[in-house]
């Protein structure tokens, strides 16, 4: 075994050591109250909140006092949701949104129907992950105050046509909320060109420390209001109570920063990276098989179903590379992935995915490392695999009688 | 989660890997599970006409503990005559591996393909040693 190569960049990222760097005062010498009006800690504190505010503004082309910030993305998306809701009771209750999207957009809808507060429609998506735009035309009623649609996925990295929804929803007069937490920093994000209302951020997807993201909350064209989720005191322009974590801020702006700044250098060589473990993969295993879609998904992105090899077994025999799998096995609901599912993949090939996140560390020796990894850890498990050696029988495993208890 | 050491050594070394002929008479083939499930276990067994069981080969499609479960089948059935084959229960397997209350699954499937085999068998001698009455029911 060799040396360990991590490349599950979409679950998280490494910090870079130069974010490292910038936070590292704001835990101990400017550790002041971003709050506190009254003297000088509080005024470096606040000083460097509102430098970060800028870089993370810039980054998706919007005003600095238009970012609000969370702990990240998943308490982002429930106060959009559940803030727009709440807020715009008057005007309406029906909510847009995916059946790929993260638990986060998806579970806080379902609590918002359980409590009879809104009507959730859930668009089915194509075989490649892709929402039609004219589904969510059709989905509108006069009672819709929000579309809720992701950028990118975090299965299968599937960008979707968020603009063209956008561009809708503004016809419509409806509020759009973008979950952008895979996207931001990796590919150009525009929330003017793009006619997104509120933007779900993260910093630790983008190399920087995990517990702080953000919530984009337009103020102009329309002004979008909230009803907050936490009561206290009316930090975030009211919408966000709480102590700003000043460190995690600090860090999530240069983050934001270095993205900016490298993204399209960053973004050649991941998809350059991404096209090498492609074809490595493909060309010297069969029956293997593309989930989402072949071009318009996160350059980092690679999901990959390996047939008639279990997912689990798979990520365990590849003790020494971090990737993730949609398999039953390693999710807490014993269920295959959701996102796999709705893309029409059967139980059968879910079972056998592997989600394959490259990031700024990873380098082409890696990528070099794992091909060669996978391969034979496939080959060997496929050696012991019942299903591949009655499929090379000629046996049709679908019509198949299996002995289900 | 983490495995325990056996079934991390049943993974990377797994016994008795392979398939015998299909049409070996003394071969008998038990086949559980479903690929939508996410576990498919092939167990074979070569049984002499004493009803011993001299060898036994798997193949697993399956987490490394339903891997495990039946590479340490393979070993516990062997040198078991057929009754006290039959005999073996799930509990013996989540307790050699160390098998945690999410892949008990693993050892029952384990058990059904030790039952799906010997069925496989008697079935099997059953028409060698009728073979005209079955013929005659055709």
């Amino acid at each position: 075994m060799g040396r360990v190569i991590y490349m599950d960049n979409h679950a998280t990222t490494p910090m870079d050591p130069r974010v490292l760097e910038a936070m590292l005062p704001y835990f101990t010498d400017k550790f002041g109250n971003a709050a506190s009006r009254n003297h000088q800690f509080g005024w470096d504190a606040e000083g460097a909140v509102d430098t970060a505010r800028e870089q993370i503004g810039r980054l998706i082309h919007a005003k600095s006092k238009e970012i609000i910030f969370t702990s990240g993305a998943t308490e982002s998306d429930n106060l959009a949701i559940k803030g727009v809701v709440e807020f715009y009771k008057d005007k309406g209750n029906h909510v847009i949104t995916a059946v790929t999207e993260h638990k986060a957009v998806l579970d806080t809808c379902k609590a918002l129907e359980r409590t009879g507060k809104a009507q959730v429609t859930y668009l089915q998506v194509d075989k490649e992950g892709l929402v039609d735009p004219d589904d969510v035309r059709k989905a509108i009623t006069d009672k819709t105050i929000l579309i809720s649609l992701m950028y990118a996925n975090n299965e299968i990295g599937t960008i979707h046509p968020v603009a063209e929804v956008g561009k809708l929803a503004k016809e419509k007069g409806v509020l759009f909320h973008s979950d952008a937490t895979q996207g931001v920093g990796k590919l150009p994000l525009d929330v003017e060109a793009m006619g997104i209302d509120l933007m779900s951020l993260t910093a630790h997807k983008l190399y920087g420390p995990k517990g702080c993201g953000a919530l984009y909350v337009r103020s102009k064209g329309p002004r979008v209001r909230l009803t907050p989720m936490m009561d206290g005191g009316g930090h975030e322009r009211g919408m966000r109570s709480g102590t700003l974590n000043v460190p995690g801020i600090v860090g999530f702006g240069k983050a934001c920063e270095l993205s900016g700044a490298e993204m399209e250098t960053e973004a050649g060589r991941m998809l350059q990276m991404r096209e090498r473990l492609h074809r490595g993969l493909f060309e010297q295993l069969d029956e293997v098989y593309l989930n989402g879609h072949p071009t318009q998904r996160l350059p980092g992105n690679l999901n990959v179903s390996f047939a008639f090899v279990e997912g689990e077994s798979l990520l365990m025999g590849l003790k020494d590379v971090a990737v993730s799998s949609g398999s039953a096995c390693t999710s807490a609901t014993l269920e295959p992935s959701y996102v796999l599912k709705a893309l029409g993949v059967g139980d059968d090939l879910a079972h056998t995915s592997i989600r394959f996140g490259l990031g700024r560390f990873n380098t082409m020796e890696d990528v070099e490392d794992v091909i060669e990894r996978v391969v034979r850890e496939v080959r060997r498990l496929r050696d012991m695999s019942p299903l591949y050696e009655m499929a090379k029988e000629g046996i049709d495993l679908k019509s198949y009688q299996w002995a289900r208890e | 989660m983490a495995y325990s050491n056996k079934v991390i050594d049943h993974y990377e070394n797994p016994r008795n890997v392979g398939s015998f002929a299909k049409d070996d008479p003394n071969v008998a083939t038990g086949i559980v599970g479903a690929p939508e499930c996410g576990d498919v276990m092939k167990l074979q067994l070569k049984i002499d006409d004493s009803g011993v069981i001299e060898d036994a080969r798997f193949k697993t499609f399956g987490c490394g503990s339903a891997i495990a479960s039946s590479s340490y089948v393979t070993e516990l059935v062997k040198g078991k005559t057929v009754d006290d084959a039959l005999q073996i229960k799930n509990t013996q397997i989540v307790e050699e591996l160390s098998l945690p209350p999410v892949k008990i699954h693993c050892s029952v499937l384990a058990e059904d393909a030790i039952k799906a085999a010997i069925g496989d068998w008697k079935k099997r001698k059953g028409e060698r040693t009728q073979p005209a009455k079955a013929a005659s029911n055709e």
